[in-house]
Formats: structure tokens, C-alpha cells, sequence
């Protein structure tokens, strides 16, 4: 693993919100996590980055403890999440807040309701309140002329929105985004990045995005995470990833067809299989 | 001899994925049962899942009713008639639907209309990631999605094999009297007669009650436990109309046994 960590040694326990220590997670027989170590300082954008199926998605699942890792520790503002009984862990998601990648809105409620409903089932606010909370957040988003559409009725970047406004309605000291540009219009592209680094900036949130578009998230990202294989393979800040002399990061960075990651799956000799019998 | 140990092999797995899942679903209608609180604090959950459980599944229920009480009648007559008895028309069409076809066929229709309609809406809302959205915002998927249509299930399925009978009576007394022309008083005073309240009524609601129970907590418990995929969907619809239907003619002749083995 190469490791261009020159602001990560200078975080100090206190201004890392998060903290995966050693932590190793199989599905099975197969292993997703090998013993990773991810720190998440607070306050600032980290990106997560790797091929499809290497396990980023499931890393912030750890962070959130909708899964149980098989071993390590895994910190959330002090608290160690694996060993969190149920009431806890929800008080922690209260403070938690993540975007799916599909926006998972309720399709039975409208974007109104949806934005509301994390507010109507954690706090006891007066029905005004609660709406002029939902517009203020519909119109950090850009979408508080939408706020009687339904889920059905949204373009897919819209829903992102939706989900980033009611992400953002209890106020959370953390957002995750699980691969936020997938399937999206370079406009739409455009408008979740601006959101994701102006609300983490003027909310003083602390940002995790799960992606694989190394361009996009190198613009906004403090920090960046590489894994591959289940195990980090490079980290810091987008520039010292780009000087980086790993063939591999540049093959990832580039997005290269062949080099250490091969293009063809393990065969035998192709001659040898044209000519077998 | 390599083949015969897989073959064994396999068999255990599938044993032990079995009891598995069977030990998975007792542990969610714990759960479910833990939750139930959110009925009577959120009534309105409840009733919105009753009305889309239980009101929408009326038509097909009735005209399901109308039909079995008319076929029913019509060919009680005609065995009836032979021995000369063919005033006990309304008892027979009335035991008939009371004891047997009206939970039993309630609870198969009902497997098939609402039952895969929950194991679908559940299982894609896993697809669509709205019950994991829903356990990251700290809100309990079980007392906010599962407990109200499970109790929603429960309530509806003995008060559709109400109306599936008294539907079932009302084709029968259609054939029966008015087009096959058995005296009207004694269809109504027959039935009055041998049909009892405890013992028939009170029975045939024990049955639709244990129907309903076992139809909607297979539904739901598919719909959650289904892989979050079209074909994961697909297949939890399908194993529970095909496990429903099992579970009621299976249970049917179980609590037939023990309510009316001995009589």
C-alpha cells in the first residue's frame, strides 16, 4: 500500500469524526474488507474511491451499523458502532445522514412529506415550523417549487436533491453519499457537487462520498481514499494522488484499459485455447 | 459413491437453509409483535393499510362469494333432490361456507390479491433502498412499514370471510329459490336452525383469524426477507402465494380436525 498521508498524521483523535481501525468484513467466503484503516476528519469533504464491488458501499455501511464488521473497530464520534445496542444507534443516525444512490424517497409520500418526515418522527416541532423548516431545505436544493411533485413525477437528479434536502433536515453532523453522480446529466453532475461542497462548508457538516468519478470528486474532495481488493491502496489529498508513482492509482486515476489491474479475466494460453480441441 | 454424498450433502443444506428460514421468521413476527404499539399510536397507519389490504380486496371477494354460494347451491339441489330433501338447501349452502369455503377461499384469495401486493410493495421498497433510507434516519422499518400491514392483514381476513359467506348465502338463496324454487322459508328457517353460533360461526371466524394471521405474516416476512432485486422480488411473490396456499389447506384440516374430528 502507498500511503501519502501528509495531513493525515497532523488529525489529532478529536478532529476525526470517523475512524475504521483494522476492520475486516466477509460476505460468506468472500472478503470485501481486509483489515482497512480509514480516517475521516471532521469537517471536511473524504471520497472514497475503487473499482465496482471493492467494498466502498460497504464501508459506509459499517459507519452507519446496518452491517457488523467481523473484526476491527469502527469509531463514530467516540463511539465504537459494532458494539452499539439498537437505541443507541439510532441516537447516532439521528446525527447521521446519507444519501442513496437511487435517492430511496418515499414513493407514497410527495417531496413535501418526504423532506418532513425524519422531522415529524424525531421531534414534536408545531406544523408550522415543520414547514417553514422543509422550504428553507427545498430551497437550499433549488427545489422549493417542486415541494407538491411526487417521487414518481422527479427526474433522477432531482430525487438526489429531494433525498439531499431531507439528508439535511435534522441538521446531521455528517453526510454520506453513496455514489452521488451515477447515471446523471453533466448538468446535474454540476449542480450535486456544487451542493455537496457548498452544504458541507456553510452547514459545517463533515462529508463521505462513495464514487468511482475520479474527476468529479477529485474537484471537491479534502481527502481521498483508494481501495482495492479490500485493503486501502493509496491516500490524501487529489494532487499528491495525481504525482503519485504508483502504477496502479495512475491506472485507476487515468482510467487506463490494462496495467497492474488486467484487463482479461485469468485464462489460459490464448493460442492454446483457439487450438485445443 | 462422490455423487451420492453430494446428493446427501445438498439435502442437509437445504434442511438447514429451511430451519433457518423458518427460525428467521419467528424471529421477525417477534419483532412484529414488538411493534405493535405504533397502531394505536399512528391509527391512521393502520388504517390506510386496511383500506389498501383490506377495501380493495372486497370486489373480488364478493364476486367470489356470489359465485361458490351459487354453484354450491345449484348442485346441493341436485343431490338434494334425490332423497326428497331439498329444504335443507339453505343448512348445506350455509355449513358449507361457514365451516369451510368461506375462510379457506377467503384466505386464498386473499394470499393471492393482497398478500403478493405486500410481498411486492415491501420488496421493492428494499429495491429502491427506502427501508435502509428509513433505518439510517433512525426510524424503525418494523413499526413504521411491517406492524401496521401485518395487524391490517389480520383484522381484514376475518371480516372478508364475513362477507365472503353472507355474499355465498345470498347466491345460494338466488339459485336455490328464486330460480330453482325451494320454498323460501325453509331455506332462511333450515339455516337459522342447524347452523350454530358457537360451533359453526364462532369456529369458521377461529379459522379465518389463524388464516389471516398466517397468509399476511408470510407475506410480509417474504417481502422483507426477499433479495433486494427484480428476480428476488419476483420469487418472494411467488413463494408467498404458493406458501400461503399451503399453509391454509395445511392448517384447514388440522384445526377441522380438532374442531370438528370428534363431533
Amino acid at each position: 500500500m502507498e500511503q501519502f498521508a501528509q495531513n493525515h498524521t497532523q488529525d489529532t483523535p478529536s478532529d476525526l469524526l470517523v475512524k475504521m481501525e483494522n476492520v475486516s468484513f466477509s460476505h460468506g467466503s468472500r472478503v470485501i474488507l481486509d483489515g482497512i484503516d480509514i480516517e475521516i476528519p471532521r469537517g471536511k469533504v473524504t471520497t472514497i474511491m475503487g473499482p465496482s464491488g471493492t467494498g466502498k458501499t460497504t464501508a459506509l455501511r459499517l459507519i452507519t451499523g446496518q452491517l457488523m464488521p467481523n473484526a476491527g473497530t469502527v469509531l463514530v464520534d467516540g463511539q465504537n458502532v459494532p458494539e452499539l445496542a439498537r437505541q443507541p444507534l439510532f441516537e447516532l443516525r439521528k446525527r447521521m445522514g446519507m444519501m442513496f444512490q437511487t435517492g430511496a424517497l418515499f414513493s407514497d409520500l410527495s417531496v413535501f412529506e418526504n423532506v418532513a418526515f425524519p422531522l415529524r418522527e424525531h421531534t414534536d416541532l408545531p406544523e408550522s415550523m415543520i414547514r417553514d423548516i422543509v422550504v428553507m431545505k427545498l430551497q437550499a436544493v433549488g427545489l422549493r417549487g417542486a415541494r407538491q411533485l411526487m417521487p414518481s413525477e422527479l427526474s433522477g437528479g432531482m430525487s438526489r436533491r429531494v433525498a439531499l434536502a431531507r439528508t439535511i433536515a435534522l441538521d446531521p453532523m455528517m453526510i454520506m453519499y453513496d455514489e452521488p453522480f451515477t447515471g446523471q446529466d453533466p448538468i446535474t453532475v454540476g449542480v450535486i457537487m456544487q451542493l455537496i461542497r457548498k452544504l458541507n462548508d456553510s452547514l459545517g457538516l463533515t462529508s463521505i462520498i462513495v464514487s468511482h468519478d475520479v474527476a468529479e470528486v477529485s474537484r471537491i474532495s479534502d481527502r481521498l481514499y483508494i481501495i482495492d481488493g479490500g485493503k486501502v491502496e493509496a491516500s490524501g489529498s487529489p494532487q499528491t494522488l495525481e504525482e503519485s508513482k504508483s502504477e496502479w492509482v495512475q491506472q485507476f486515476l487515468n482510467g487506463r484499459p490494462d496495467g497492474p489491474a488486467k484487463f482479461h479475466y485469468p485464462a489460459k494460453d490464448y493460442a492454446e485455447d483457439l487450438f485445443t480441441l | 459413491m462422490n455423487g451420492f454424498l453430494s446428493a446427501i450433502s445438498g439435502l442437509g443444506r437445504k434442511v438447514i437453509s429451511s430451519i433457518e428460514r423458518m427460525g428467521r421468521g419467528q424471529i421477525f413476527l417477534f419483532h412484529t409483535i414488538m411493534s405493535t404499539g405504533v397502531i394505536f399510536k399512528e391509527f391512521s397507519l393502520l388504517v390506510k393499510q386496511m383500506h389498501s389490504v383490506g377495501v380493495l380486496s372486497i370486489q373480488i371477494i364478493a364476486v367470489s362469494g356470489l359465485t361458490v354460494g351459487m354453484v354450491l347451491s345449484l348442485q346441493g339441489y341436485n343431490t338434494l333432490v334425490d332423497f326428497g330433501a331439498e329444504q335443507s338447501l339453505g343448512q348445506m349452502v350455509a355449513l358449507s361456507l361457514v365451516r369451510e369455503m368461506g375462510p379457506v377461499l377467503t384466505a386464498l384469495l386473499f394470499a393471492g390479491r393482497a398478500g403478493s401486493a405486500l410481498t411486492a410493495e415491501i420488496g421493492l421498497m428494499k429495491v429502491t433502498e427506502q427501508l435502509p433510507a428509513m433505518e439510517i434516519m433512525a426510524v424503525d422499518p418494523y413499526r413504521k412499514i411491517i406492524a401496521p400491514r401485518f395487524y391490517a392483514g389480520l383484522i381484514s381476513m376475518p371480516l372478508l370471510a364475513a362477507i365472503f359467506s353472507a355474499i355465498g348465502v345470498l347466491g345460494g338463496y338466488l339459485v336455490g329459490v328464486e330460480l330453482l324454487g325451494v320454498d323460501s322459508g325453509a331455506f332462511w328457517s333450515q339455516m337459522q336452525s342447524k347452523v350454530g353460533f358457537y360451533e359453526d360461526i364462532v369456529n369458521g371466524v377461529i379459522k379465518s383469524i389463524v388464516f389471516g394471521l398466517v397468509v399476511t405474516w408470510i407475506a410480509v416476512y417474504e417481502g422483507h426477507d426477499a433479495a433486494p432485486t427484480t428476480e428476488g422480488v419476483s420469487r418472494a411473490t411467488t413463494r408467498t402465494v404458493v406458501n400461503s396456499a399451503f399453509a391454509v389447506l395445511g392448517l384447514d384440516f388440522i384445526l377441522t380436525a380438532l374442531m370438528f374430528g370428534g363431533a
